[in-house]
């Protein structure tokens, strides 16, 4: 069901490097390749340079090493971060207009769309409400909704749901592997958490710290669609326990 | 459904009651502290010149300056006028000046490193002190009061907008470059916006300063003639020892400074009550 790297990568880094200012490196010989309509999960410590690996695919920084290659025609990204990032000035229905409204859509051209990403979120009631107005967790919806409002090929999440509530992240999470499944678009999720990545991904970089690189990489066979039903199967358990002895080694090898 | 109705239903406990009656209080007592102030100082002055036998020539008393106010309205209303004509123009030069120049300071650092110190240096080098050469070097005395004005008040809109531009969220601007905004949609659906409560605060500052600055430089001037201002008045009056029309007129430049303030507030208010913290309405 997955392509895997190897035919066309949508992207290929190899041996990135990053360093700031003359501080020791954040990102060393950081490898890593993605298919077409994969879901990468990113996992590691807090600092161990997960968000700069981000921003550095999403090119608002630069490698100090190495090169990024992305498969012909580059494709079209959008972010998602760690907070909602909204413009509190905004209605919901005019913040998620922003990625259209910058490409020259009038807001009455974009409507369409609009609700229909606001659909898939499950907030077309709150199209006039402004940010201040949501819960924590609709907010992040928003913010999603925004991300795959241009269909974008490739999505970066930056640890979107680390604020929420256990109760609220599971919904979430669900939701996220529904709108994926409707929008077809890859992902690169960066997470801390062993069982979100595991629920969400088919693949898990793992990270280790000083300097950032991909420790190890898993592969999460189980097939789609997920469910609620899928955190109580023994091999969701098994996957847990040995990503969490990948990521207690990363972490070891570090310190 | 029945259940939980009398716990709806009940009678707001002391709690509830309490806090609806500091609600009340603050709204109430906004207005009517402030208006028992005026009314017992009043009565306080009153008494005194009347108790004293204090001649009108060193202490009017109230109800004089009140009805000076009205004798003398023919020659005080185009004073006023005049005074709230280059008080306005000020601040609206003010606000076009201030923001341009915060733009074009976030726009180009060059221009910023070339021309913000003299920004400083004209905002801290006293009006009274520049006035003299600039009634010198102007030619026309409307253009003089202005530029007089203008000095005192622009800085504050330049500061707070400058600020402003820059305080969009991080996060915001990177998003505005993966979508590969250009400039002018930076400024005009991220920047601006972001700024505009700075720049509210910084107008409701200018107003009052324009004010102030359009009067000082009055003095400064010094010339009478017909299209002469409040601080004239003032000054021809302390010159005749007319002092009710002193206190009527410092009334009037009071009240139009009050009323300035309360429409650049009520404008700000109008503007952020949407969605800024300052002005929203919290729902408890
Ligand atoms: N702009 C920057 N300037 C200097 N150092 C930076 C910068 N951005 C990140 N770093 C450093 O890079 C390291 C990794 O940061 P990064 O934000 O990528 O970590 P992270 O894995 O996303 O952590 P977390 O899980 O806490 O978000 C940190 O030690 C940080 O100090
Ligand atoms: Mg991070």
């Amino acid at each position: 069901m997955v392509e895997s790297g190897a035919a066309q990568p949508l992207l290929d880094m190899q041996g990135i490097g990053k360093t700031f200012g003359r501080g020791p490196a954040t990102l060393q010989g950081l490898s890593l390749s993605l298919g077409r309509g994969e879901f990468l999960s990113l996992l590691g410590p807090s600092g161990c340079g997960k968000t700069t690996a981000l921003r550095l695919i999403a090119g608002l920084i630069a490698p100090t090493e190495g090169r990024i290659r992305w498969a012909e025609p580059k494709p079209r990204l959008s972010f998602v971060f760690q907070s909602p990032t909204l413009m509190p000035w905004a209605t919901v229905e005019r913040n998620v207009w922003l990625p259209l409204r910058l490409a020259g859509r009038s807001l009455a051209a974009a409507r369409g769309e609009i609700a229909a990403a606001l659909r898939l979120v499950g907030l077309e009631a709150a199209a006039r409400a402004y940010p201040r107005e949501l819960s924590d967790g609709m907010k992040m919806r928003v913010s999603i909704a925004r991300a795959i409002l241009t269909r974008p090929d490739l999505i970066l999440m930056d640890e979107p749901f680390a604020a929420l509530d256990e109760i609220t992240r599971f919904r979430l999470n669900e939701d996220l592997l529904a709108i994926r499944a409707a929008t077809g678009c890859t992902v690169i999720f960066v997470t801390h958490s062993v069982f979100e990545s595991v629920f969400l991904s088919n693949r898990i970089c793992v990270m280790a710290a000083r300097p950032g690189r991909v420790a190890a990489e898993i592969p999460v066979p189980a097939p789609y669609p997920r469910g609620d039903a899928f955190r109580g199967a023994p091999d969701y358990a098994a996957l847990c326990q040995r990503v969490s002895g990948t990521l207690r080694q990363a972490m070891g090898e570090a310190a | 459904m029945t259940d939980p109705a009398p716990l709806v239903l009940a009678p707001p406990d002391a709690e509830e009651r309490r806090r609806r009656r500091a609600g009340r209080f603050e709204r109430i007592g906004r207005w009517a502290f402030p208006l028992a102030v005026v009314l017992l100082l009043l009565a306080a002055w009153d008494r005194i010149v009347v108790w004293n036998d204090i001649p009108p020539y060193v202490l009017p008393s109230p109800r004089l300056v009140i009805g000076t106010l009205a004798t003398d309205w023919p020659v005080l209303l185009p004073a006023l006028l005049v005074t709230l004509q280059i008080t306005l123009l000020a601040l609206l030069a003010a606000v076009l000046g201030g923001v341009g120049l915060a733009v074009l300071f976030t726009q180009s650092r060059l221009a910023e490193m070339s021309f913000y110190p003299y920004a400083v240096i004209l905002q801290v080098t006293p009006l009274v002190a520049i006035a003299p050469l600039i009634f010198i070097y102007v030619g026309s005395k409307l253009a003089a009061l202005l530029l007089c004005a203008w000095i005192v008040a622009f800085f504050p809109v330049l500061s707070n907008t400058t600020l402003g531009l820059r305080s969009a969220d991080h996060n915001l601007q990177d998003l505005f470059r993966i979508y590969g905004a250009t400039r002018w949609q930076r400024l005009r659906y991220l920047q601006a916006p972001a700024a505009l409560p700075y720049f509210l605060g910084g107008l409701r500052i200018a107003g009052g300063l324009s004010l102030i600055g359009a009067v000082v430089a009055e003095y400064v001037a010094g010339t009478g003639g017909t299209g002469s201002g409040l601080a004239f008045r003032i000054l021809e009056a302390s010159y005749r020892l007319n002092i009710p029309r002193m206190f009527a007129a410092l009334l009037l430049i009071a009240l139009t400074g009050v009323a300035i303030y309360g429409a650049l507030n009520l404008l700000s208010y109008m503007l952020l009550r949407k969605w800024h913290e300052s002005a929203v309405r919290r729902e408890r």
